[in-house]
């Protein structure tokens, strides 16, 4: 047996080393992903923290049916008493009016440069005014509408100027994910449909952007929430009204944004306190609102069944 | 249905580079022609002329005549969406639509160019799935999503798709490539079946598969690198792998097959 | 093939099923394609067509073997193709293809018009008050605009604004990346999700909510930060800290800022990492690279350029970020020298337009803060040239992997 085994070739007597890397690498290794982790925990505390204080000191109003049908109509800041309807509907209807001129111009744009303009100059230039347009401040926005809508045509401060300068923040953000999104839908769909005689637009419309659908809800929600917390164009653009106006067209507006910002000074006094941050609980929960209601949308249009 | 494809002079640029160089052919009706050739020697861009489907790469464009029995298909007046409704494609990976369900996927070609009759839309489907041997393993989830099949369901559902909208000819490339042994099995038997109904052409890597399935073989190749692909040589498949004319395809044909 | 107009061949020879079913779907298929040829019509066009094909095939095709051969014929494939069975080949409603082609280039175009027009709008009401402007209007710290002689600079806003913003980005893109990573690559997978949607959420948080709670609960934790900084440093006049506890600094304002950038930045390199394909991933790891090497070989070269444009997209936020600079920012007493620090109070070009859109009642004052606006729009509009051009000269995707560029991310991420 012995004699057997000594007759068996030799191994080159070096074992493989498979225990691990070698002590630098393993140690960057472990130090990145103590990084990373670590970032991902400094990030959690400041959401935690906010939403923490805004919920904890918020709440209360919220529970009250009259913070949801009632205005601030002669309420002072030092009364207790009324509601953010106002504020709510003018956040609302300032937004759609917002998302009804953007998303329409954004996801045509996206589709000129995913599906028609691709590699022209003529795309180059859009996109590069697109990401100019992303680069653009809100205060700048309001600035431009201001001297549109204000300086040169002698309008009033209304809501849809609001609406209007609110257009040129969303617009980049629905524009540039839409465009994502239907880069990502697959060539071979596109062909598919093509080798089946389908026209271009129908394919667009029917293939491409059914696909890309969950993503470009989703762009828009982001916009939307971008555009519904701007304080600096309602600041500029129209007047904070504490009484019930749906008019975009007349007279000043309320929007939770300005409610808060109204009382913001004055938070040593309980009431208006209060109203500050139970507005701004309630601006988030707006949001968080549409979010959800976006993500379930885009869950369900993503498998279409029937 | 089914009609005979008649080429002649065809050359394929992409911008300056001329792709395919001078091909001449004639693929008959109901019969099934294979492509094969090394990599890059232009089957595919080739096929694609074939239903004008080259026309979404920006750039490329063809000089030749392609006939589809009398008829150019690069006449003008002649749209490219029209001449796909006529001339079928599968794709090298199944690309079923996503959104759409089974039953949708197969309906889609008919959909999308305006058929709304239910009635007609619910017999199309069955018939087409029946033709592509995909019926029975999918007749009690139609309304599932197409893309929840396996990758040979999925490339069969295509089939089912283009041959639903009753094309004359329909154009494969490379449908197995991303298939097991089985599917492509499953998808030989299917392509032998079509060719009852349609003109089937296909291009392959696989030259067993060719054998198998086809009944004439044209072989192309590059003259050399960075040159234009050619039509080196188009016979019936037998003659082709027992008796080749060229010494090309002589090489290629026993290389492979060592 | 049955005609359009229903001229259902008897003269197929092997009459197959789909022969007998033949229920027209092309007369379907084509319901959209306009008046349908009918047959008499095409008849003598028709004709011409045959005798130039049988030219053609003579001399062109005749040297294929194929038509004549006796194997196909023998399948009976061969049919003879049926004169007079024109299939429709002509323009297929395109109506719908040109009109929504023009509203997407339409679009395209509207976006090129709406940035030229902001461009020209506000220098358009910038340029007089700029002509009345008494003093320097790029190097003086002085902002009293109005009045007979108005004088105002942007230096003081422009320093206060450019700074906040660049120290944000630098706390915010390290942390952004890393937080991306974890929830790409390293959270456990039932977390990632909802990790991900928390990031998202920060985004949803308005910004004035930032401002408060940065003045009112964030701000007095950074006070023993800045303290340290200041006893560290402050012999570098930037950190140095004046007299008194003010919380209401650029610094705190910037920590604010990076936390308001981050989901933003956060957002999109995630998306990109995310992306990054698979085989590159593979690859790495098959040459034996740790989990950490795997990132820095193939994840990060690949999502480079989408950093890059999302700390642009951040910072040009930051640069333009409104309420919560505002809120937070002190402004400086008008009889106090200017104060370079970090740890000083001041303004941004936002802060100080929004500080006194009350002001807008002369059109020469609004011309001075549009002129400021104005400025903002620029710093913004080059900050986003630069990004561009980093993007495109790395390509798209980031595939052209750059050493250089690549490492520096590297760094960034675990610094």
């Amino acid at each position: 047996m012995t004699a057997i085994a000594e007759n068996k070739p030799a191994y080159d007597g070096q074992a493989l080393d498979l225990t691990g890397k070698s002590g630098a690498r393993a140690f960057k290794n472990t130090l990145a992903t103590v990084l990373i982790v670590l970032a991902f925990v400094i990030a959690m505390i400041p959401l935690l923290w906010i939403l923490g204080t805004v919920i904890s000191k918020g709440y209360h109003l919220l529970l009250s049916a009259d913070w949801w049908s009632q205005s601030q109509r002669g309420i002072t800041v030092r009364r207790e008493g009324g509601g953010a309807y106002h504020a709510i509907m003018g956040t609302l209807i300032m937004s759609l009016i917002t998302a009804l001129i953007a998303v329409p111009i954004a996801v045509l744009g996206a589709v000129y440069l995913v599906e028609y303009g691709k590699g022209t100059r003529a795309a180059r230039v859009v996109s590069f005014m697109i990401d100019i347009l992303t680069g653009v401040p809100s205060i700048v926005a309001a600035l431009f509408i201001y001297a549109v809508w204000i300086t040169i045509f002698g309008f009033n401060r209304v809501g849809f100027a609001v609406s209007l300068s609110l257009v040129l923040l969303m617009l980049p953000v629905v524009l540039r994910s839409t465009e994502e999104m239907l880069k990502l839908v697959p060539d071979e769909l596109r062909e598919a449909s093509y080798a089946l005689g389908v026209p271009k637009w129908k394919t667009i419309m029917k293939v491409v952007v059914p696909t890309a659908f969950g993503g470009i809800v989703t762009g828009v929600m982001l916009g939307l929430a971008r555009v519904m917390g701007e304080t600096a164009p309602l600041l500029i653009l129209v007047g904070y009204s504490k009484n019930i106006n749906l008019n975009p067209f007349n007279g000043f507006m309320g929007a939770l944004p300005t409610m808060i910002n109204q009382d913001r000074t004055e938070l040593a006094l309980q009431p208006a306190a209060d109203r500050v941050w139970a507005a701004a609980l309630t601006l988030i929960l707006l949001v968080l609102v549409l979010n959800v209601l976006a993500r379930l949308v885009a869950r369900f249009s993503a498998i279409k069944s029937k | 249905m089914a009609k005979r494809i008649e080429v002649s002079g065809l050359n394929v640029y992409y911008g300056d580079f001329k792709a395919v160089e001078d091909v001449s052919m004639t693929v008959e009706p109901r019969s099934v022609t294979a492509f094969i050739g090394p990599s890059g020697c232009g089957k595919s861009t080739f096929l694609r002329t074939l239903n004008r489907m080259h026309e979404v790469i920006p750039g490329a464009r063809v000089e030749g005549k392609v006939m589809l029995d009398q008829q150019d298909l690069y006449a003008s007046g002649v749209d490219p969406v029209a001449v796909r409704r006529v001339v079928g494609m599968v794709f090298q990976r199944p690309n079923p639509f996503p959104t759409m369900s089974i039953f949708d996927n197969v309906a889609s070609g008919l959909k999308l160019n305006g058929v709304k009759d239910r009635k007609k839309l619910t017999e199309v489907v069955e018939r087409s799935l029946h033709g592509a041997n995909l019926w029975n393993e999918v007749k009690d989830r139609l309304d599932k999503p197409g893309a929840g099949l396996s990758g040979g369901q999925q490339q069969r559902l295509c089939i089912a798709r283009a041959i639903a909208v009753e094309p004359e000819v329909i154009l494969m490339d490379e449908p197995c490539s991303a298939l097991d042994p089985i599917s492509t099995l499953a998808i030989e038997d299917l392509i032998e079946k079509l060719k009852d109904q349609f003109t089937v052409v296909i291009v392959t890597h696989n030259m067993q598969q060719a054998a198998r399935v086809s009944d004439q073989t044209a072989f192309f190749n590059l003259a050399a690198t960075g040159k234009p692909g050619r039509l080196i040589e188009m016979a019936p498949t037998k003659q082709i792998f027992s008796n080749p004319a060229e010494k090309a395809t002589e090489d290629y044909i026993t290389g492979r097959f060592g | 093939m049955s005609s359009p107009d229903g001229t259902a061949p008897p003269d197929r020879p092997d009459g197959t099923a789909a022969g007998q079913e033949e229920p027209k779907i092309e007369d379907l298929v084509h319901e959209d394609a306009g008046p349908t040829p009918r047959f008499e019509d095409l008849a003598e066009e028709h004709a011409e067509h045959e005798a130039e094909l049988s030219a053609e095939v003579m001399t062109e095709s005749g040297p294929e073997p194929a038509a004549a051969d006796p194997a196909v014929a023998a399948t009976g494939t061969a049919v003879a193709t049926e004169p007079g069975k024109k299939m429709e080949l002509g323009p297929v409603g395109h109506l719908g293809d040109r009109l929504f082609s023009a509203f997407a280039r339409g679009s395209g175009g509207l976006v090129v018009l709406i940035v030229a027009f902001v461009g020209i709008f506000l220098l358009a009401l910038a340029i007089p008050a700029l002509a009345d402007d008494k003093s320097s209007f790029l190097f003086s710290r002085i902002w009293e605009p109005g009045g007979d002689q108005p004088r105002f600079g942007i230096a003081a806003m422009f320093y206060t604004t450019v700074v906040s913003s660049i120290i944000a980005m630098l706390i915010a893109v390290p942390v952004a990346i890393g937080v991306a990573l974890f929830i790409t690559y390293y959270a456990p997978k039932r977390l990632a999700q909802p990790v991900a949607y928390a990031v998202d959420l920060l985004a949803a948080v308005p910004s004035i909510i930032y401002g408060l709670w940065g003045i009112l609960f964030f701000a007095p934790i950074l006070l023993p930060v800045i303290n340290g900084l200041s006893d560290a440093l402050g012999w570098i006049p930037l950190f140095e800290k004046p007299p008194g506890d003010n919380v209401g600094v650029v610094f705190t304002a910037s920590v604010v800022l990076a936390i308001m950038i981050l989901p933003v930045v956060t957002a999109i390199s995630r998306e990109i990492f995310a992306q990054t394909p698979i085989a590159h991933r593979e690859g790495a790891l098959a040459l034996g690279a740790t989990k950490w090497e795997m990132i820095r070989m193939s994840v990060l070269p690949y999502g480079r350029s989408g950093v890059v444009s999302a700390s642009m997209l951040g910072l040009g936020r930051a640069l333009g970020e409104t309420v919560a600079v505002l809120i937070i920012l002190s402004v400086p007493n008008g009889n106090d020298p200017w104060n370079s620090s970090i740890f000083a109070g001041g303004e941004t070009f936002a802060s100080k337009i929004a500080n006194n859109a009350a002001e807008f009642d002369s059109p020469e004052k609004t011309g001075a803060y549009i002129a400021a606006g104005l400025v903002l729009f620029v710093v913004t509009f080059l900050v986003n040239s630069a990004a561009r051009i980093i993007v495109d000269r790395s390509g798209p995707g980031g595939r052209r992997p750059r050493r250089k560029r690549g490492a520096g991310v590297a760094q960034g991420a675990s610094s």
